[in-house]
């Protein structure tokens, strides 16, 4: 068991908090829970903000998350450089606490969508991307109601020209995003939210068609080790 | 003002009650008139008025049903049977499964979204009440015609709301059906299945044990919601102050019932729970009254107490409120400190509402008058029983006689397929299925549209050892056949789903069922659910899978036209290896095909009569069990040896449809010859037949497997190229096929 440990937390209405604690176990990191009401990240070295439906979606998806105990200490945390990864509802929750620019508004379709999703990662330099090839063509699941990506012109051109699109959606963008963006990340690369769910392409026997949601438990131990 | 007390009843014996607003025929309520030695106070005729009704009660259908018990077949399986919230199932290795499927058909009519919502959420708090941990949901939904204007209205809204509600829950969709047909119009029938899993010694009860312990009513306070129909209050007897109507169809909210169930497998690790019952239809009524009847035999509810979301309802209502997302509990009085702080750490509000006791009597209070005195038992399980009169419809023989030889049979193969495949009941699910989370808690080995969707064990648990067993669930039916002949019709809905859990290498253990119907006070309906009920049991029996619960939902009818009978029926299997799981289709190429199964001419009620020709007449397909059973032992075993790669089981649209869907799996073609009459060898829907594409070399002892337990094994040709190749009757590209399969759904539906 390696000395890496990624805290993974649980909000109430979280439901992938456990598929990610395995992700991040197959690989050999540690996974360590960090609770909603807690002002406690427990010394983690990383940390994984899982989807679901945190408090309900109530309000807006994300907006209650972001006043959480654990987020008092997450977001400076973050800004200081502790690397995180928010997928699905952790990305809208990112994007709330302003820890991410823009927002996740209802897919254009106006349905929720559940589908294997070939995506491109874009950038490498971010902690939770450095084991994929530049521009790996790559497939995760994504299933959610709200991941149209969204964001002023001046925003979306900052992050295009500053190399701050991480995913990218292929062969059809699944939910009105712009620009195809399917995760970015912030100006220093140790935030990045995603909305596919790398956790639920991690084993041949179960879940999407793919094992390709590794790479980003395997680069963030990768990265972990080798500070 | 006061409510109505039981002295208030005593002296006043002769006040007339609104029992037949509420549903209740003169004797049932002289009947309760008796029990009590007076008249029943408001409180308590709300009580027995829903206890008793139709719904709880099973009054119609009790005769039937115990032939679920009287021929059931010995199954060591077996840990739970019917009359618990849930069945319960050995699955080896110290692992129980628990699984029931329910109908909301009605409320689903009204509120599409809400009803289809709700009937996920209730099914799931049967699971939970077991002590499960619920894994997965599935959804067996039937809609008037697919172009109808309603069905635009009702498709939509259902699928929203089950996917609102379950992905909201976080438990996979893993599989069900979509079927349309004009009887359903004015009246969809949304069945949903939950399956939890449980370590075997952990399984809950719903009983009140232990004089002293407390009663604890958690999770969402109470509402005026689901106060169906003629509301006590509409009496002047009891109120002055008359509410307006109450909504009728209640209100999810997924995010509590999340809470609920990690609330709730906390309280079970913790061991503070001592009998448990979700809230359902009657909501507190009906706790209070089994728990009561299933225990010690007596309880003492403070009625003031029970935690309100609008501060004016009367007990009477409080009585009958069906709010969503409520359990109640029984807790030994020095675990309640535990109990609390386990709902606190869950933000789940938790009342004291009263205690268990040894009178024998169920009493309630409120502003400290009695208004409730009852023994539970006659509330709770003395319900009336009808021996409801019966007989064949005066129209069967003739519907049987007009048989589908008189339809005149294709000559263009090719284009009779892709009209089948385009047809809204064979096309692509995935508009449907697409917005159902099937992947989350990363435990889904197979889901739509593979023929049963199955689960790996192991992970379900923390702590908990490993294994390597799975489980594989499919719910079938076709009310078509039934239709034609409710007992045949009914063997044949097991029968497919038995056989879809075969299919993917899992051995079929039990069965849960939703019997919808029309109304039981029509004799020809009642002929229709005596029929299959008997057809059932009796098929049950043969394949040795016995029944473990269920649910009859009556009056689906739209005036005096009942929809088809469509006894919806659930098989639950278990795979010893999951890793040994058979896929759904071509999986590569280069393997050669197998067609397991004996084929007749078979058109009555099939896909092919009902598509091209709008025609049901004759009789369905031959429930051949022996066959079914034998076959489903050739598809465990030879999975379990590793012999076949990828199958699929054939039902509607026969073989043909079966070749495409295994084509389009993968996108892998195949070419075949077939011997006989290419129409039936291609469009007959007989039962008890599979096809399978053999590991290379394997099929030697396939064939050899298959003469041993007595099953045709006939070697059709092999997997590979572009196309579905027929020889002498047709050839279809794969992208031509899949174009076709996926275009009618968003075609019709957005």
């Amino acid at each position: 068991m390696s000395a890496a440990r990624v805290g993974i937390v649980t909000f109430p209405g979280t439901l992938d908090d456990q598929d990610a604690a395995r992700a991040v176990r197959l690989v050999g990191a540690q996974a360590v829970p960090l609770w909603h009401a807690d002002h406690d990240l427990k010394g983690v070295d990383a940390v994984f903000l899982p989807g679901g439906f945190s408090y309900g979606d109530y309000l807006r998806c994300g907006a209650i998350s972001r006043f959480a105990p654990l987020m008092q200490e997450l977001v400076p945390a973050a800004r200081a450089g502790l690397p995180v990864l928010g997928t699905c509802n952790g990305f809208q929750i990112l994007c709330e606490a302003h820890l991410l620019p823009g927002a996740l508004t209802r897919n254009a379709s106006l349905h929720y969508v559940c589908r294997d999703q070939r995506v491109r990662i874009e950038q490498t330099g971010t902690p939770w991307t450095g084991s994929f090839s530049p521009g790996q063509e790559i497939v995760l699941p994504v299933k959610h109601g709200e991941g149209r990506y969204v964001a002023s012109a001046e925003t979306l051109a900052a992050l295009e020209s500053a190399g701050q699109v991480v995913v990218r959606y292929l062969d059809g963008n699944p939910n009105g995003s712009m620009n195809d963006i399917a995760g970015i990340r912030n100006e220093a690369g140790n935030v990045v939210g995603l909305m596919p769910h790398p956790e639920h392409a991690v084993e041949e026997l179960v879940g999407a068609p793919s094992t390709d949601g590794l790479g980003f438990f395997a680069s963030i131990l990768k990265k972990l080790v080798n500070a | 003002m006061s409510a109505d007390s039981v002295k208030r009843a005593e002296s006043t014996p002769d006040e007339p009650m609104p029992f037949a607003e509420l549903g209740m025929k003169q004797d049932e309520y002289d009947r309760v008139k008796e029990i009590l030695g007076r008249r029943p106070t408001g409180s308590e005729l709300a009580i027995y008025s829903v206890m008793w009704s139709e719904h709880c009660s099973y009054k119609s259908s009790k005769v039937h049903l115990r032939q679920f018990a009287t021929k059931a077949p010995k199954s060591e399986a077996l840990l739970v049977g019917m009359g618990e919230n849930a069945g319960v199932v050995d699955i080896g290795d110290g692992w129980a499964a628990t699984f029931k499927i329910e109908s909301h058909n009605h409320p689903s009519y009204v509120e599409p979204h809400q009803g289809a919502a709700t009937g996920v959420g209730g099914i799931v708090r049967d699971i939970m009440s077991m002590g499960a941990r619920p894994v997965a949901v599935m959804d067996s939904l039937r809609f008037g015609g697919a172009d109808a204007v309603d069905t635009r209205r009702v498709l939509p809204g259902v699928v929203e709301g089950i996917s609102h509600y379950g992905n909201c829950l976080g438990l996979p969709n893993i599989g069900g059906e979509v079927v349309f047909d004009p009887c359903y119009i004015g009246n969809p029938l949304v069945n949903a299945l939950c399956v939890g899993l449980l370590r075997k010694d952990q399984i809950k009860l719903a009983t009140a044990p232990g004089p002293g312990n407390k009663v604890v009513l958690f999770g969402a306070s109470t509402g005026p919601d689901g106060i169906g129909g003629a509301s006590v209050l509409a009496s002047a007897t009891f109120e002055e102050e008359s509410h307006a109507k109450r909504p009728a169809v209640q209100v999810g909210d997924p995010f509590m019932e999340k809470l609920l169930i990690e609330c709730c497998l906390e309280l079970y690790a913790a061991d503070v729970v001592v009998g448990i019952q979700d809230l359902g239809a009657a909501g507190v009524s009906c706790a209070t009254t089994e728990l009561a009847a299933k225990g010690t035999g007596g309880m003492r509810v403070d009625l003031n107490l029970v935690p309100l979301r609008d501060p004016s309802l009367r007990p009477e209502e409080i009585l009958m409120s069906e709010s969503q997302e409520r359990m109640m509990a029984v807790v030994r009085p020095s675990d309640i400190p535990a109990f609390m702080a386990i709902c606190q750490k869950w933000d789940v509000p938790a009342t004291v509402i009263g205690e268990v006791t040894d009178t024998g009597r169920l009493v309630m209070t409120w502003d400290g008058e009695v208004i409730v005195d009852i023994p539970p038992g006659t509330a709770a399980d003395e319900g009336p029983v009808y021996e409801r009169p019966y007989h064949e419809p005066a129209g069967q023989a003739a519907l049987n006689a007009d048989t589908p030889d008189r339809l005149e049979r294709p000559a263009d193969l090719r284009a009779t397929l892709l009209r089948l495949l385009g047809s809204p009941n064979l096309a692509s699910r995935e508009w449907v299925t697409s917005q159902y989370d099937r992947y989350v808690r990363s435990n889904t080995v197979l889901a739509q549209p593979a023929d049963a969707g199955m689960l790996r064990v192991s992970e379900v648990m923390a702590g908990a050892e490993p294994t390597t067993r799975g489980i594989a669930l499919a719910t079938d039916g076709n009310g078509r056949y039934a239709r034609l002949d409710p007992y045949t019709g009914a063997q044949l809905a097991l029968a497919e789903a038995y056989r879809n859990v075969a299919v993917t290498g899992a051995r079929p253990l039990a069965v849960t069922n939703c019997l919808n119907f029309g109304s039981p006070e029509d004799p020809e309906v009642m002929w229709q659910f005596a029929e299959a009920v008997r057809g059932l049991a009796d098929a049950c029996r043969t394949l040795g899978v016995p029944v473990t619960g269920g649910n009859v939902s009556f009056y689906n009818q739209t005036g005096a036209t009942a929809v088809h009978p469509t006894p919806v029926v659930g098989v639950l299997g278990v795979i010893d290896d999951v890793a040994r799981r058979v896929r759904t289709g071509f999986t590569a190429g280069g393997l050669r095909v197998a067609l397991l199964g004996e084929t007749r001419e078979e058109f009555g009620g099939s896909e092919w009569a009902h598509v091209v020709h709008g025609h049901l007449g004759g009789l369905p397909p031959q429930a051949h069990l022996e066959a079914e059973r034998a076959l489903a032992a050739v598809l465990v075993e030879a999975a379990g040896r590793g012999l076949v790669e990828g199958s699929h089981d054939l039902s509607d649209g026969g073989l043909a449809v079966a070749l495409a869907e295994s084509c389009l799996a993968r996108g892998i073609g195949a070419t075949v010859t077939l011997t006989g009459d290419p129409f039936t060898a291609l469009f007959s829907e007989s039962s008890a037949r599979a096809l399978v594409a053999v590991r290379p070399g394997a099929f030697d002892e396939l064939a050899a497997l298959c003469a041993e337990h007595e099953v045709p094994c006939y070697g059709l040709g092999t997997t590979g190229g572009s196309s579905l190749v027929v020889e002498g009757a047709l050839e279809v590209p794969v992208s031509e096929l899949r174009e076709t399969h996926t275009a009618t759904l968003p075609a019709l539906f957005g």
